[in-house]
């Protein structure tokens, strides 16, 4: 299992999102590598990944994407990465 | 010291400010980096064009901003900036708007600030913690924080 957290430059948002997923993968009890990666780099770079988080703002830009695309509201809102994450990962 | 004390360099931290644009609240939180010494004066420029390129999700919570722009030589040392403000100041983010606290954040690359994010993420997990960032007009109280 591979998810990506994309932002536009990946050292902020993406970082922050991939901190709060890992802590909400442990809560689930799933493993799974997770990377935080900018846009560019995440269309280049991340066709492997199974899921792709990201901001409603970023979406449009990774829709040719194959991996599953999960829009994240609030970074900082466990409960939505929870409930979104079990969502996409079909628990 | 802990990896945010150390982040926040001196004259980092710009309590009850007055901005009169999302602009000019990013350049606020800019003169904290340069004021410290860890980004040259372009930097804030900088800043202002990625949200201007990307579009406002660096609201990343009700009312809390996290600006940056990319690593470049512009950036002198990894380090981070606030500024608290005394009325909420629209960036466009509907869902989180006003934005009343805005962190600047310099990094070199990819990587080596990975730690003081962290410690950032814990800080802003917390509710007490940004209430108390909100309401205090001391640069002490709010260092309490980062420790």
């Amino acid at each position: 299992m591979k998810i990506i957290a994309v932002c536009g430059m990946g050292i902020g948002t993406s970082v922050l999102l991939k901190m709060n997923i890992e802590k909400v993968l442990d809560l689930l009890d799933v493993t799974a590598e997770v990377q935080a990666a900018d846009v560019a780099s995440a269309k280049r770079d991340g066709h492997t990944a199974d899921i792709i988080m990201t901001t409603p703002e970023l979406m449009f830009h990774l829709e040719a994407m194959p991996g599953q695309i999960v829009p994240i509201d609030h970074v900082f809102d466990l409960t939505e990465i929870r409930q979104k994450l079990s969502s996409a990962l079909g628990k | 010291m802990s990896a945010l004390n150390l982040a926040f360099g001196s004259g980092s931290v710009l309590l009850n400010q007055k901005a009169n644009s999302w602009q000019h609240a990013i350049e606020l939180a800019g003169s904290g980096l340069i004021n410290s010494g860890r980004v040259l004066p372009e930097y804030s420029q900088a800043m202002v064009a990625a949200v201007e390129e990307l579009g406002p999700y660096m609201v990343i919570a009700p009312g809390i901003a996290l600006a940056h722009a990319r690593p470049s030589e512009l950036v002198l040392e990894n380090g981070l900036a606030v500024v608290t403000l005394s009325e909420g100041i629209a960036f466009g983010a509907d869902r989180f708007d006003p934005v009343r606290i805005v962190f600047a954040l310099a990094a070199k690359d990819h990587d080596s600030h990975i730690d003081v994010m962290a410690a950032l993420s814990e800080l802003l997990l917390d509710e007490e913690s940004i209430t108390i960032l909100l309401s205090s007009s001391e640069e002490s109280q709010v260092r309490s924080l980062f420790s």
